[in-house]
């Protein structure tokens, strides 16, 4: 039985309560007025299928669904502003990205979300070295469809490119390995812990 | 006392008038034109060294009438403040030297502005009498409360605090009303987070140990008849016998009833028991006696209930009330908190439109429904469908804008409150003519019972404003009515939760207590308090015409068989409606009357046609058009120095005979001043401005038959704060002179 169906099973219908024990920060959904401030505050609202203030409507309608596999939340871009107007006092960015990060757990997260790819290629090329190499994350970026299409994007931004490197904004021969923290190993160990204790914590809280 | 008339005519000049006026001229004319007996003149004549001047020519000289020229009537009312005499006051200050600029080419019109206000006060004194009392005074400490619910109690207890006694008549067989049947009441104090006690047995209690309060239990009202001070009322039991006592005064607490949910088979009701109203949950939480609630079809424990918000209300079908009664999505959250406090897992879910919580607990009760896990849906009912066990709700989710629909045990509906306020004879004459007019036949709706069964001429109960209930001048003073003496209180006034509903009782006990006082001593009530005039008329001169006792807001004239009308002076509140619309105008108050003011309009000086000096006649209420101007005054606003204010107690009392007299002597142009009218009016005496409107509406004859441009009258609503605005109007009016040219009948 995946996580995902044991879910199900486990709390039946009530999908608020699901959030309130699996989400961070999900404790305080029941607490939206549906006032819709925030929904009317996200600078990238009109990018969403379903801003804030319906995806806490979803939740108390049990939409369990609709609301997991929904991208609206990874469209979130951390800016704050509907937390800071929020008039219940709601940490609508938080919950946002508990949200996603409880969808990610169940796998059932959207597939093929750009900005879910590129937080796994932050992730990944961070954690390498413990510092981000942004020559390889740019370039992960062009070749992320292909060779191709990798060569041609590469192209058209040469110019901005011999730019940067002008104005050693970008060095060539960080391609070649590149700089890091000084032990690498002991970060990775470091991370490898922490995930260790936090999926014990999910095992024994939910959250 | 006529003939022993002195004058006194008293002049200022302090405050910049000794500087800006010329006094010896206006002396002369006080003395000459004016006929004043003694005309003196003080540097100051508010200090106390100036108020005794006036005190010794009373005491000494027999003034009689004091016309005082100085500041505004509104300004220094405590320092010019004798007793015994009557008191007019010239405006030169606000009226003359702060609405002019002070240069040389504004002098000469400046001046003649004063001098006429000088001869206004000496002529409005010529023609004012001293109040004195019309012997009808009573004083019955005792307060008659109608109703005993939260409202009723609330007050008799509050009366009977204050050392008045209180009569409660109640119908049904007990006190309590509404809260007596509920298990738990919205908290009135912080932290407001949990049902409270009702607190209804401590009232009773309280009651039944005050010696002070007298409870008439299944009684009503057959007969009340009088006037503040003395009432007499007919109290009828269920039985038959009657007892007539006598109140000062009387608290109408007649609340609410519930609308009739069979109204809505939409939404179930009558089809399946487990679809209750509010005050049914009540019952079923009483029963349950904070164990687990029980639906009533199969006594099953309800594991999941739906509150369904607006059910018949804030509707505009057919049987619907139209308005929302404030308090039923305080009463949801309360009741799912029944369910949450007993077992959190059951389903509680209230589907509103609008979610309002007014008053005190409002948020915080709403904040901690939503912390106990009740669950708030943005929905629209359309129907609630019976199942064998869950009963299913269908609305349209207004959030996902989708039509969707739960599963619940039990449905409440969140029905609202129908006020008791009897019968509204205005609404039946104005359905009568609206259906005579279509050519049908008038069908009067089910007859209603009524409240008080007033012996009074325009009807057995409170007019009422909208919606039956009862007219309140809600915009202004909250706790008044149209009959004197007479409180409405509780939800028959709006609707109400108890908390509201016990600052309501408390503050009609107030009211009430301070009209037995008031009519005690022949003063009048709220808005001109303290005042002791009150209106008589010329029999000789009366045509019975019926329009005095019609139009009176307050309902204070009877008549008598031949039809003259008969004055309840206590229940007057001096307004001067009577006046303004009395044909032959044989209606008059000592103080004010249609000579006091018409003196003033003769006695402007009028200039030649040829002078280039229009003049304008200005009469602005004395409630929010003439403090406006006073206002406007202080703040330095100028307007037209051709103009001439006179206050009037309210738009109402003008007499059309002013404007057709003003006309006819040569004033160019006339500005009416009166307060908002209408179902919003904001009128200090309900309908005076309303009929002024009618009144004047009808002017453009006069000017029709004189030959005169319509644009030469003009009415206009103004409040206290329209500081810029009055001024305006009163240039828009210079400007409109200067275009149509000036009035041809100057003589």
């Amino acid at each position: 039985m995946s996580t995902n169906t044991a879910m199900v099973e486990k709390y039946r219908n009530n999908f608020l309560k699901e959030v309130e024990a699996n989400v961070e920060e999900g404790e305080w959904v029941k607490m939206c007025m549906q006032c819709g401030v925030c929904a009317g505050s996200c600078p990238l609202g009109n990018a969403w299928e379903h801003p804030p203030q319906e995806i806490f409507m979803m939740i108390r309608a049990g939409k369990r669904e609709d609301v997991l596999t929904s991208d609206s939340m990874w469209m979130c871009t951390s800016c704050y502003n509907c937390i800071v107007r929020c008039p219940r006092e709601l940490p609508i960015t938080h919950i946002m990205h508990g949200l996603a990060h409880y969808a990610k757990r169940l796998g059932i997260q959207p597939k093929g979300n750009p900005t879910q790819w590129f937080s796994e290629v932050f992730w990944n090329n961070m954690m390498k070295k413990g510092r981000v190499n942004e020559l390889k994350l740019g370039l992960s970026m062009y070749f992320k469809d292909g060779f191709v299409s990798g060569i041609k994007e590469s192209l058209k931004n040469a110019k901005l490119g011999m730019n940067m490197q002008k104005t050693k904004r970008m060095a060539p021969m960080e391609f070649f390995g590149g700089h890091g923290v000084k032990n690498p190993g002991d970060l990775q160990k470091i991370i490898k812990k922490a995930q260790e204790l936090e999926a014990a914590r999910i095992e024994e809280h939910g959250k | 006392m006529a003939d022993e008339k002195k004058i006194g005519a008293y002049m200022c000049k302090g405050c910049g008038l000794g500087e800006r006026l010329d006094f010896d001229n206006m002396k002369m004319i006080a003395e000459r034109e004016g006929k004043a007996n003694l005309v003196k003149e003080h540097d100051f004549l508010c200090s106390a060294e100036g108020v005794k001047m006036i005190q010794d020519d009373i005491d000494n000289e027999g003034v009689t009438n004091v016309a005082i020229c100085a500041c505004s009537r509104r300004a220094k009312t405590e320092a010019f403040n004798f007793e015994g005499v009557a008191i007019t006051r010239g405006n030169l200050r606000e009226g003359v030297i702060w609405v002019r600029p002070d240069t040389d080419e504004a002098r000469e019109t400046t001046q003649e502005m004063a001098e006429d206000y000088v001869r206004m006060a000496c002529f409005e004194s010529k023609f004012t009498q001293v109040p004195k009392s019309s012997e009808q005074q009573g004083r019955i400490d005792n307060v008659l409360v109608v109703g005993g619910g939260v409202t009723g109690m609330t007050a008799a207890i509050e009366i009977a605090k204050a050392g008045y006694k209180a009569s409660i008549v109640e119908k049904s067989g007990a006190l309590g009303g509404h809260l007596a049947d509920a298990w738990k009441d919205i908290p009135s104090r912080s932290p407001y987070a949990d049902p409270v006690d009702t607190g209804v047995a401590d009232m009773i209690a309280a009651i039944e140990a005050d010696a002070n309060i007298t409870v008439h239990l299944n009684s009503t009202l057959t007969k009340t008849s009088g006037a503040p001070g003395r009432f007499a009322a007919d109290i009828s039991t269920e039985s038959g016998s009657t007892t007539t006592e006598n109140f000062g005064a009387i608290v109408q607490a007649s609340g609410y009833k519930d609308y009739d949910a069979n109204q809505l088979p939409e939404l179930g009701y009558g089809k399946t028991p487990d679809v209750v109203t509010q005050a049914e949950l009540e019952k079923l939480a009483v029963e349950a006696n904070g164990g687990p609630i029980k639906r009533p079809s199969d006594g099953k424990e309800v594991t999941s209930v739906a509150f369904v918000q607006c059910a018949g209300q804030r509707s505009d079908k057919e049987g619907h009330l139209p308005y929302c009664s404030g308090t039923c999505c305080l009463t949801s959250i309360k009741q799912a908190m029944y369910f949450k406090d007993n077992n959190s897992d059951v389903d509680t879910t209230v589907i509103y439109t609008d979610l309002r919580t007014p008053g005190a607990p409002g948020e915080d009760f709403y904040r901690s429904g939503q912390q106990k896990g009740v669950v708030f849906t943005k929905g629209e009912v359309s129907e609630v469908a019976a199942g064998s066990d869950a009963h299913s709700v269908k609305f349209k989710d207004l959030i996902l804008n989708e039509d969707t629909e739960m599963q619940a045990d039990l449905v409440v509906l969140a029905t609202g409150q129908v006020p008791n306020s009897g019968p509204d004879l205005e609404m039946q004459a104005d359905d009568k003519a609206d259906a005579e007019e279509a050519g049908e036949e008038y069908v009067q709706e089910i007859p209603v019972d009524s409240i008080l069964n007033l012996d009074y001429r325009q009807g057995p109960d409170m007019p009422q404003l909208v919606h039956g209930f009862t007219d309140s001048h809600f915009i202004c003073f909250p706790y008044e009515t149209r009959r004197t003496g007479i409180y409405t209180a509780g939800p028959v006034r709006r609707p109400m939760d108890s908390l509201q509903a016990k600052e309501d009782g408390t503050g009609a006990a107030m009211k009430a207590i301070h009209a037995l006082e008031d009519a005690a001593q022949g003063r009048a009530a709220h808005p001109r308090s303290g005042d002791l005039s009150f209106p008589s008329f010329r029999q000789e001169g009366c045509t019975q015409c019926k329009r005095c006792t019609v139009e009176c807001p307050f309902g204070a004239i009877n008549e008598d068989e031949e039809g003259y009308p008969q004055f309840n002076e206590a229940r007057c509140r001096r307004c001067g409606t009577c006046m303004g619309a009395c044909p032959v105008r044989v209606i008059s108050f000592e103080n004010y009357s249609v000579d006091t003011v018409g003196q003033q309009i003769k006695n402007v000086e009028m200039p030649d046609e040829f002078d280039e000096k229009p003049r304008i006649l200005v009469l602005a209420c004395e409630n929010d058009a003439y403090p406006a101007l006073d206002m406007a005054a202080r703040n330095g606003n100028h307007y037209s120095e051709f103009s001439r204010v006179i206050p009037v107690r309210c738009l109402g009392s003008v007499n059309t005979i002013w404007i057709t007299d003003a006309l006819n002597s040569g004033y160019d142009g006339i500005v009416l001043m009166g307060c908002r009218k209408d179902d919003d009016y904001q009128c200090h005496f309900v309908r005076g401005s309303r009929l002024a409107g009618i009144r004047m509406s009808k002017i453009d004859d006069t000017l029709e038959q004189l030959n005169l441009e319509p644009d030469r009258v003009a009415t206009y609503e103004i409040a206290i704060t329209d500081v810029d605005r009055a001024p305006a109007l009163i240039n828009e009016m210079a400007e409109t002179v200067e275009k149509v040219g000036m009035n041809p009948f100057k003589f």
